[in-house]
């Protein structure tokens, strides 16, 4: 028998951008407030679970057609890059530098490349978490 | 500062990164493998001649000076295990092309043996005692899902005890870093030895400390060894040869670290314990040796004896005794690494485990029963084996200190290990083989080359100890006088 879940499927649709966002906005006040790459990336995957649970993971793949594992890959290449990139100027391993730049659209803006190294702890967290998700879904 | 500290470290994590990548490419997987074990061994060993020159060297992650940022500290004891590891995980990398499988390499084994290499070199290399919690998780992580990789009934049910074991430890290793940072506010282990230096290591510290023997005995298997035997005779041989290799050693070098390093002021409680288990240790060893008659549980027991022996050292605390545990553990890396390829070999052989089952071996394979025969020999310590130097260092260093009960076990276990080891040889490669012509496996050369090139091995280092004295006698002249290692990772100036 097919449950009725047009409800449930309906508010996904809304409630998972709602996520997204909130998941993106954590991520970026992590630099200065509570938050962060771990906590951001946590809360964009729950976004992903909450899709794989509404609708079934064949969907969502033909939506979102990545492997998951290589975005965590990516997501430790990316962190561990930052980290090589202070050597590569003669600093201490994982040391970070900043500025203030100005861009056209958003004014002067201070950039760090502490960002990048959040975002890659982001990206391993969803490809993680999403991997495990997966793999205990799966029937043996 | 100085980044080629976090080299050993770096080499491989990138690796197992990249090679996360190349997943359905195994030749270039393998390809890139040893490409980054000689990078980080020609690192490892530069790091090793530069400490030589210039002393401990330090580097501080993303410029945080010490005592608050983590630190890299490379003096000769931490480098000398860390270019074991990376020459024994080489040569284990070429069995492990043979024998693993291509379902298993296609599983990521690689990237995970790169992760557990990582992990392993970390805790090597750490000056932070959290990070070596951290670098601990990394390694054990990727030995959960080593020992687990193929997913055969024994693995799975070992890999249940294995894991929570070792989530029980970590939980006990986080509770100990939680008391200990409340108590003197620091988790820098050069900071920590200050401070616990100037309040004195009173009763509620000691407590702390014996957390921490707690802790890494059950990593490092001893006394708190049942689950090792078990998880250890699981997985396929090469990943088993790594684990018999280098898991325990690492908590042993923890060991070594904390109690010289922090907690050395009330020897007669800690130490005096550490001796009583090595003790237990050896003998629990040497009954579990002798009494079984599976290949793979023989030599498991035989991983527990050494980590007694080793730890009679630490026990005798004195600077010989020292210089003997480095010999021992650099040359019990490499022997226990040959001894678990070639009990593998046997019964990939002969499909059978059982020591009565299998005879007359060394007839169809005359370089593999020799090699035992070596084996056998160092592992016994008798000249010109590397197993000679470290046994008659430590025996010298219990005679100096009197501690003639710790001598007497130490030696009399390694009767139970030529003992045990005899029964293997005697009862498998001696007498009339099994093995008709039809049933002739070819032992294929990529299997028996590496436990040639570990046989060559312990040799060279047996009569080669001369070019590793300077360092190992730095590396114990550091370990008894804790403010060299103090003074070069607290020198803000450097």
């Amino acid at each position: 028998m097919k449950i009725n879940d047009v409800i449930l499927r309906t508010v996904t649709k809304i409630v998972v951008f709602i996520i997204l966002t909130f998941g993106v906005e954590l991520f970026f006040s992590g630099h200065n407030d509570p938050g962060g790459g771990f906590i951001g990336g946590l809360v964009l995957s729950s976004a992903f679970v909450l899709l794989y649970l509404v609708f079934d993971i064949e969907t969502v793949h033909r939506g979102v057609p990545f492997d998951f594992k290589k975005i965590a890959a990516f997501g430790a290449f990316l962190a561990v890059f930052t980290g090589i990139g202070g050597v590569l100027f003669g600093e201490p391993f994982l040391t970070q530098a900043f500025g203030l730049f100005d861009l056209p659209i958003l004014g002067p803006t201070e950039l760090a490349s502490v960002l990048l190294f959040e975002a890659g702890v982001a990206f391993t967290v969803v490809g993680v978490v999403v991997t495990i998700i997966l793999s205990i879904s799966k029937d043996v | 500062m100085n980044n080629i500290v976090v080299a050993p470290m770096l080499i491989p994590l990138l690796t197992a990164i990249f090679l996360v990548f190349l997943r359905p490419y195994l030749k270039i997987q393998r390809f890139l493998s040893i490409l980054s074990i000689i990078a980080t061994a020609g690192a490892s060993f530069y790091i090793l001649d530069l400490i030589k020159k210039e002393g401990i060297l330090r580097l501080d992650f993303g410029g945080w000076l010490p005592p608050y940022g983590i630190v890299f500290v490379a003096d000769s004891f931490s480098m000398l295990l860390v270019l074991t590891t990376v020459l024994v995980a080489g040569i284990l990398l070429f069995y492990a092309f043979s024998s693993i499988g291509q379902e298993k390499e296609k599983m990521f084994f690689y990237p995970f043996f790169f992760f557990l290499l990582t992990g392993v070199n970390g805790s090597f290399l750490t000056g932070d005692l959290f990070n070596l919690f951290v670098c601990f998780e990394v390694m054990l992580l990727s030995s959960y899902v080593l020992i687990t990789l193929g997913g055969n009934k024994i693995q799975l049910v070992e890999s249940i005890k294995y894991v929570a074991i070792n989530l029980l430890s970590s939980w006990f290793f986080l509770l100990a870093l939680a008391y200990l940072y409340g108590t003197v506010g620091t988790l820098n282990m050069a900071h920590l030895s200050l401070r616990v230096a100037e309040v004195g290591q009173g009763p509620l510290l000691t407590i702390i400390s014996i957390l921490f023997l707690i802790v890494f005995s059950l990593k490092a298997g001893l006394l708190l060894y049942f689950w090792l035997p078990g998880s250890y005779s699981a997985p396929p041989t090469a990943i088993a040869a790594l684990f018999g290799a280098l898991l325990t050693k690492v908590g042993i070098y923890a060991l070594f670290r904390i109690f010289t390093l922090i907690f050395y002021h009330e020897p007669e409680i800690t130490h005096t314990l550490i001796g009583v288990m090595a003790i237990l240790t050896m003998i629990g060893g040497s009954l579990g040796a002798i009494a079984y008659n599976d290949i793979r549980q023989i030599v498991s027991y035989n991983v527990v004896i050494a980590v007694g022996f080793i730890l009679t050292a630490l026990a005798i605390s004195g600077e010989v005794a020292m210089e003997g545990a480095i010999y021992y553990l650099i040359h019990d890396i490499l022997i226990k690494a040959l001894l678990f390829l070639l009990a593998g070999t046997m019964i990939f052989l002969t499909g059978k485990a059982k020591i009565e089952e299998m005879s007359g071996l060394i007839r169809n394979y005359p370089l593999l029963g020799w090699l035992f025969f070596v084996t056998l020999l160092s592992l016994t310590g008798i000249p010109p084996f590397s197993g000679f130097i470290g046994k008659v260092l430590i025996g010298q260093g219990a005679i100096e200190s009197g501690s003639f009960l710790l001598l007497a076990v130490a030696f009399i276990s390694s009767i139970f290990v030529l003992y045990s080891l005899l029964r293997i040889f005697m009862n498998c490669f001696w007498g009339e083989t099994i093995i008709s012509e039809d049933n002739h496996v070819q032992l294929k050369k990529g299997m028996l080359l590496p436990c040639a090139a570990f046989g060559i091995a312990t040799l060279v280092l047996g009569l080669g100890v001369e070019a590793l004295e300077t360092y190992v006698s730095d590396a114990a002249y550091t370990l008894m006088n804790p403010e060299v290692y103090i003074e070069a990772v607290l020198d803000s100036q450097k």
